[in-house]
This record gives C-alpha cells, structure tokens and sequence, in this order.
C-alpha cells in the first residue's frame, strides 16, 4: 500500500508541528549564492531590450515624436508610441475592482498628464543601445499649465470611497467638543513617499506556441495575468507570468507600463523583449504613496473618555486615474466617541497616480490620531497607554461589529512590561544624555485581517513527498517558507517531503502578495485542499505514477466567513535621543508586541514585524518625495536623494508577539506585513515630544525642523 | 566589432577567465549580469547609492555599477557565485541563511559581498567613522554592532533586515577569527529573537 500515512513516520509518532517553530528560508541557499533567479536575470536566445522613454513636461500634448533619428542608430529594432503602438482594451474592470490605470496602458493617445508619463519604448538588440536611443529620442510637446499644489483646504477635494467609504459620522460634533474638558485640535501632514524596493521593475515577454509568456517581478500572477489578458483581448489561457524570485514590493508591483510595454513590443517584434525600469523611471512610473494632510479633532472629559473624534484626511490622485489614500480608517477602527466623523478626500492633481504602499491609510492615517491622542494624554494629565485603554471600543465603532478578536490591550501591558514603561516622568525635556535629550513615546496599531479567494493544488506523489501549486508570491515575505510549514501540518508530515511551487498564474487564481492578506489567504486555500487530499490517502488507493492531485477553492468559504472586525493590534514604543544643536533624532531603541494571530514561522515573521517598524523609523525622520512646482517633477529622484533608513539609522530593534486566538476564524493567521509600521512613526514623533517638548506634525523631522521648532520655544526656556 | 566603440577584453571573474567582446559603454556590472550570465550580483539603482552591486575587485569592495568593464581588465574580480567552496557556503553566507539577514533577497549578494570585506578591513585595523580611538598602535576596534552598522551602511536594505544582517556579520566574524575582539550579536542580550534563531540554525 502506497497511501502517505503509512509511509509517514505519523504512523507511529506524529510529527511535531512545523507551524510555529523557526525555519530558515526553503529558497535561501539560492539567496546568498546569487543563484536566485529575478524577473530580469534569465536567458533568453534572440532577447532584444526595450528602454521606455518618459515626459519632460507635467502636462500637454504629444506634438511630434522624431522617430527616424533613433531608428537609424545602431541596433535600433523599433520606437513604440502613441502613433503606431497596438490598441489596448481598457474598459474592464480588473482583480482589485478597479479599472486599469492609464499610467499603465500606455501609448493609447498623445495626451500628457504628469511628468514621468510613458511616451515611447526603443527596443534594441543590447541594453546599452536602447538607452542612449530612448535617451536621444526627440519628443515635441505642447505644453500646458499643471498644478501640483497639494495643501489642505483646497476647495476641489472631494470625497473619494475607494476600498472604503469616504465619509462615516455620527452624533454632533461641536456640541460635544464644546462639552468636552479638553480638546485637541490639530492638523498633521505626510509627504510623498516610495516603495523603493531594491529590485527594480522588470519584466520579459515572449510569445512561445501561441501563448504568451511573462516573467515578472510581481505580487500576484493571477493579478497580472488577468489585467495583461483583458487589455490585450486574449483567452485567459492564452498567457501566463511566473514570478519566481521578486526583490520586494510594498504594494508597487502589480501592472505597470513596463509589462504592457514589453508585451507589445514582444507581439510586434515576435521575439523575447525585456524591459526594465530605471531607478529614476520608478519614481514616476512605480506608484507612490500620496502625501497627506489631515485635521484631527478630539475632545474628552476630564477622566480621558472621547466625547469627540474627528479625523478628516486629504490625498491627492492623479487626473486620470482615481486612488485614495485612507488614512481616516485608522480611526474607524480603533476608537469609539459620542460624536465620532471621519472622511476621506483627494484632489485631482497633474501628478502620477498614487497606489497602494505597506499599510495604505493606516501608516499616515496612525501618525496623525496616535500623535493627536499623546496630545489628549498630556492634556488630561493622563499617561498615554492609559488614555488609550480608557477608550477600548467594544464593537467597531462605525460598523458596530463586533471584534473577532481584540488584545490591543494585552500588547501595551506586555509592550509597557519590556519596555520599561512604568514609572515613566511624564515632563517633557527634562533628561539629558551629554548632548542629546531623551524622550520616550508609544502608540497603538492595528491592520485588517482579511482574506482573498485563492485556490490550491496539491499533489501526493508516488515516492511520498507532496507537492503544492499555487499562485502565490514570496515577495520577501517568507510566504514560501510558511506554506511549506502549513502544508506539512495539515498533511501530517515533516517538511522535508513538502515542496511548495508559487509564482506561476497556471497554478489557479490565488490571492496577491498584498493587505497582509497573502499567507493567510493561501493557507487556508491549502489547509483545504491537504484535508481532502488526506481523506482521498485515507482510503488506501495506490498512489499511481503522476500522483494523486486535489485542488481547492476557497471562494465560498471566504464569502461565507461571518462579519466582524478582524484585526491584528499592536502596541509601539520608541527611545529617542535629540541634539538640538545639530538637529538629529536618533531611534535609541524600539519595541512592538503585536496580537497577530498564530504566527506561522517565528524567524521570518519577526523579521517582518522589524522591517515594517524599520520603516516607521523612515518615516519619521528620512522619507520625503520634494517636486519642483515649476517643472511638475522631483528634486533627486534617486536613493541619494531620497532617504530610506541605512544600516546605520537603526540600532535596537524589537518585535514580539501575544498570543492571539481567533475561535471563529478558520485559518488563525492574520498577517503580520503592514502592522509593524503601523504607529510606528507616531511612537517615534511622540518620544520626540517627551525628549524636546515640541510637537512636530510635519514628518519627516528632519534636522531643520527640530532646530526650527526649538528656536521657537528658545524664549519660553 | 567595430574597434571605435567595443573592444575584446579578458576578465579575472573568481579566479577564472572569461574573453568577450563588449561595447565600451558596458559597466561591469552589465558585463556580469548580460554578457556572461553571472546574474548574482544585482542592479538596484546603477548610480552607485544602493550597493547592490558590490563585488571585490583586488579584494576590495567597489560597486560594479560605476566602473567599465574595459577598464576592469587585469583586475581580481570576486562576486557572490565566488564566495561558496563548493556546496560549502562562506562563512558569511551561512550566517545570512542561518540568522535570516535578509527579506526579499535581492540586496543580499551585495551585503555579504561588503560583509566579507567589512571583516577583513577591519581585521586589517582599518578605522570607521565611529571608530573612537583611530590611533594606528590602537589597533582594530572592537567589532562592536556599531561599527558593523557604520561599515555596512554603504549598502540598502529596504526590506529593513538591518538588525538580522548585523548579528549575521558578527557571526561570521566571530567564526572566521577565533583570537579577533569578542563581538556582542545584539544589545538586547538573550532574547526569544536569538533562541529563535539559535533553533533555526
């Protein structure tokens, strides 16, 4: 008999469970040998490279594009643009319920609408000579006036409901602010901010036996596969992209221009083109987090209780294609008042279209209330964690939900513990360390535990190992490593006769590498097909040569999860040191403890869980996207000039979990890739305070910022 | 080939050979990665501001973005598909891989290409800039977290695995130079990090 249990060492003692013990990366020996293979980085015979060529100006029209200089330069095969590009199908509506953005579909028209826009592709026989020809490409525009000017109370912000609705309020707002004893009132801004990812985007396309093929760096095939398929009206079957390897993501790499590019350039050319974005292309090809200006109104009793919340956040868009940032969510979630309103706006600017970036909504919209309610604390001469427990909602307070499972208060006791909370001198700028000011800070996060459906296939096969399809994506995120711990689990058997496949849209429809929802959403696509799997091996069959194969699908089970507010919590603290001669804010230490569900691997999930706060320390003093109002593009769009935390910016780190049991939830994960930023750059922002007694509602606190705001308060010393 | 903008080069990759035909433009990193297939070494700004690219060249770091393949001739050229023995991993490698010094993996080649010559600067007694006493007879600082921050912020990881890439360069450190200063992995002392890892190892 050739079931898996009796093969199993299950049979006599059941292995211990994978999940929940630390395990090395199953790919990692390909990681650090440099064998790994990215998008970019494998062979084809016949490969041509095509180079994209980008706007000069912020807005206008394509007069000319003078094409036969460039053909005629060495090597040159073809200058793809708006005059003789294929057409594309763009009235669809894609995986994520939108329509595709126009940045995207590139050369359907001549209109310019931002700076950076896609104008042509130069596809030539070596790299170097497509980038000098799109570099000498010759594009004529005629120009128009552009407004980029992003600033509060624009008057042609309007409410935008995106992947939630944009205004919610209840009860009245200034009777009781009037009421309350104390009241904050204050606005807060973020600036632009990139993924910048080290991998850049990069993509080869190829048409081979009349499908097209598409490797790509990427954090869903299914996704990418499903938007290439409707704008170039092919049979879904007609295409697949695999994405083996993908060197980071945060929300950036869906469908961009590259890929659509290259498609085109593939079918025109009929053999393989690879394109790849330049670092500065990424800038404004790549998406963005758009910057954000919010007024946050709060007003409490004395004893620290919310009569009042009012969190209203602007965004910008671009004029062509509609994305909100929503950081008024953050409040949605996290804190109940009599009179509680919140709103999402953006403004429709000549600017690229902003998307998706770790923590959307949630990692601004946390910096403005977590910092507005270190402001109720001191004004309620309240310590900070206990205002935020006084104020513990028992349902959603806009859904009126109730939670599936809520332990904010369990981190910042068990967060407080470690830290070293108690006993804490609530005085602002009153410790010293030789030249730097000490302060400490704390906030509270939470992120959405949601699922997509997925599907899975999982095979038994004839020498007793298993193997798993599906089409997720590792972006970095151990994803790969994680199932094949889940997998071993739900089969009964070690993890050495599992092997996990991903990245290949051919697997099946998958949920993408996005809104912490990938592993959870995969596992349970796997959990589902092991447990069928295990009842068909059960009855004793032979397994035959190609294996016995199940595959599930996860769509009604995700459709018929019950409503309720699924989150993951977290609890952020942060020692900052500040000179206020030189200006510099240090991140002395941080710690977060998160209630995120089981964890599936402790090594990679901390790991994460300290990238994102790593981000938070990014955030808050080094990320910032400056444009020149006069050109309509950025100052140094590169990683010299713009700023993500070095090596050298984070000292000591750490991330640690509760337990987080969800009954009613059938997989228990929650994901664990956005909250770590999550209040973050609020707990840092907040320690600055404690350690200087100035309030910066403006990240990043740059330098100039922290001497600016000392100055001011020099004759008040 | 058109003498005036390629010529036929020779170059030292991990001590083999390699004669090809490049446009003079070619960086050597596009030499690595599109010429010779040698795609470990990444490209992730090709301006020189990320270190993804960092290879050895006359066993010394240097990003291979900024420099022309034509003019790498004659040099020792050392990238990450050199650094294993065989199926035996460096010891910088199996640090990385065993203490999780990375996310996505795409920086990794550099960072451990830059790790490898961190430890031996350091070994040679060269200072950093937070080294406090850079007398010559003060000899090599103690390779502290610091200074392995210091040495190693020439190269981006946006993942933000910077806690795990240190404790990894201590590591390997601590393993290649058994006399060397003791290294402490992190501040933090004995966590449920460290047992974490310990296990996973």
């Amino acid at each position: 008999m050739t079931t898996a249990a009796p093969r199993s060492t299950a049979a006599a003692t059941p292995p211990a469970g994978a999940v929940g013990t630390a395990h090395t990366r199953v790919e990692g020996v390909e990681k650090v040998t440099g064998a790994a293979r990215y998008a970019g980085e494998i062979p084809f015979a016949g490969l041509a490279h095509g180079w994209l060529a980008v706007s000069t100006v912020a807005r206008g029209r394509i007069r000319s594009i003078d094409t036969d200089a460039v053909l005629a330069m060495p090597g040159v095969l073809a200058v793809l643009h708006h005059g003789n590009a294929p057409r594309l199908e763009t009235d669809y509506i894609g995986m994520l319920g939108t329509r595709p953005d126009p940045t995207c579909t590139v050369f359907q028209h001549d209109r310019v609408p931002s700076m950076g826009w896609p104008v042509a592709l130069v596809v030539a026989e070596t790299p170097e000579q497509a980038r000098e020809a799109a570099e000498s490409l010759v594009v004529d525009y005629e120009q128009q006036p552009h407004d980029i000017d992003f600033h509060s109370g624009r008057p042609d912000a309007v409410g935008l409901d995106g992947h939630m609705p944009a205004v919610t309020g209840k009860g009245d707002l200034e009777a009781e602010l009037a009421a309350s004893a104390a009241v904050v009132d204050a606005e807060y801004t973020t600036p632009e901010e990139h993924h910048s990812m080290m991998e850049p985007h990069a993509v080869t396309a190829l048409w081979d036996g009349g499908r097209l093929e598409v490797f790509d760096s990427n954090q869903g095939a299914t996704w990418v596969v499903g938007e290439l398929a409707k704008m170039f009206s092919l049979e879904p079957s007609a295409v697949r992209v695999r994405s083996e390897h993908v060197g980071g993501g945060f929300g950036s790499k869906g469908v961009r221009a590259h890929q659509v590019a290259a498609v085109m350039a593939a079918t025109v050319l009929r053999r393989p083109v690879r394109v790849v974005m330049t670092r500065r292309q990424m800038f404004s090809l790549a998406g963005y987090r758009s910057p954000t200006a919010q007024r946050v109104r709060l007003g409490a009793d004395a004893d620290g209780r919310l009569r009042a919340l009012e969190h209203r956040s602007l965004s910008l868009t671009s004029t062509v294609h509609d994305f909100v940032e929503p950081s008024a969510g953050h409040s949605r979630v996290m804190y109940d008042a009599d009179a509680h309103h919140t709103a999402n706006q953006v403004v429709r600017l000549d600017l690229p279209t902003p998307t998706f970036m770790r923590a959307p909504g949630e990692a601004p919209g946390s910096f403005a209330m977590e910092c507005a309610l270190d402001e109720l604390a001191v004004k309620c001469g309240l310590d900070p964690i206990e205002l935020r427990l006084r104020n513990e909602p028992e349902r959603g307070p806009v859904s009126g939900l109730p939670f599936s499972s809520r332990n904010l208060a369990a981190c910042f006791r068990e967060g407080a513990r470690r830290f070293g909370w108690a006993g804490r001198d609530p005085r602002p700028g009153v410790r010293r360390d030789g030249r730097w000011l000490l302060g400490t800070g704390t906030a509270a996060a939470s992120f959405g535990a949601g699922a997509g459906p997925s599907t899975a296939v999982l095979t038994a096969e004839a020498d007793g190992t298993f193997t798993v399809r599906i089409a997720a994506a590792d972006i970095g995120t151990g994803a790969r490593t994680a199932l094949t711990l889940i997998a071993a689990d739900a089969l009964g058997v070690t993890t050495d006769r599992v092997r996990v496949r991903i990245g290949d849209s051919d697997f099946g429809p998958a949920m993408i590498a996005g809104g912490s929802m990938g592993t959870r959403s995969w596992a349970w696509a796997v959990n589902t097909a092991a447990a069928e799997l295990r009842e068909r091996l059960a009855l004793g069959a032979d397994i035959p040569p190609e294996g016995i194969t199940v595959r599930s699908d996860t769509t009604a089970a995700v459709g018929a999860l019950a409503r309720k507010e699924r989150h993951s919590y977290g609890a952020q603290f942060a020692e900052v040191a500040v000179d206020l001669t030189t200006g510099e804010v240090r991140v002395r230490r941080m710690l977060g403890i998160f209630a995120a569900g089981r964890i599936v691997n402790p090594l990679t999930a901390r790991n994460q869980l300290v990238g994102g706060m790593v981000w938070g320390i990014s955030m808050a003093l080094h990320e910032e996207a400056v444009r020149d109002r006069a050109t309509g593009g950025h100052y140094g769009a590169d990683l010299a000039g713009y700023h993500v935390a070095t090596n050298a910016d984070v000292q000591d780190i750490e991330a640690d979990w509760i337990e987080d049991h969800d009954p009613d939830d059938p997989v228990g994960i929650k994901g664990v890739g956005e909250i770590g930023i999550v209040g973050a750059a609020a707990a840092v922002a907040n320690a600055v305070w404690h350690a200087t007694g100035a309030r910066h509602r403006d990240l990043p606190i740059r330098p100039d910022r922290v001497l600016r705001a000392a100055a001011e308060k020099a004759p008040h010393a | 080939m058109d003498p005036s903008t390629s010529s036929a080069i020779t170059l030292n990759i991990n001590g083999e050979k390699h004669t090809l035909s490049v446009d003079h433009r070619t960086t050597l990193l596009d030499a690595l990665r599109e010429r010779l297939e040698m795609t470990g070494t990444k490209k992730g700004c090709d301006q020189g501001q990320c270190g993804a690219c960092t290879v050895l060249v006359d066993g010394r770091r240097a990003v291979s973005c900024l420099q022309f393949a034509v003019a790498a001739e004659d040099r020792q050229i050392t990238t990450i598909e050199g650094m294993a023995e065989g199926d035996e991993l460096h010891p910088v490698q199996q640090a990385f891989l065993d203490l999780d010094g990375y996310q996505c993996g795409y920086c990794t080649p550099g960072q451990i290409c830059s790790a490898v010559a961190v430890i031996e600067e350091h070994a040679a007694g060269w200072p950093s800039a937070v080294t406090d006493d850079v007398r010559p007879e003060a000899g090599p600082p103690p390779l502290t977290p610091e200074e392995i921050r210091e040495r190693m912020s020439g190269n981006l990881c946006r993942c933000g695995a910077y806690t795990s890439i240190v404790q990894a360069v201590a590591r390997a450190a601590r393993s290649g130079r058994a006399a060397g200063p003791p290294a402490t992995a992190s501040a933090a002392g004995d966590t449920q990090e460290e047992k974490d890892k310990e296990a996973a190892a």
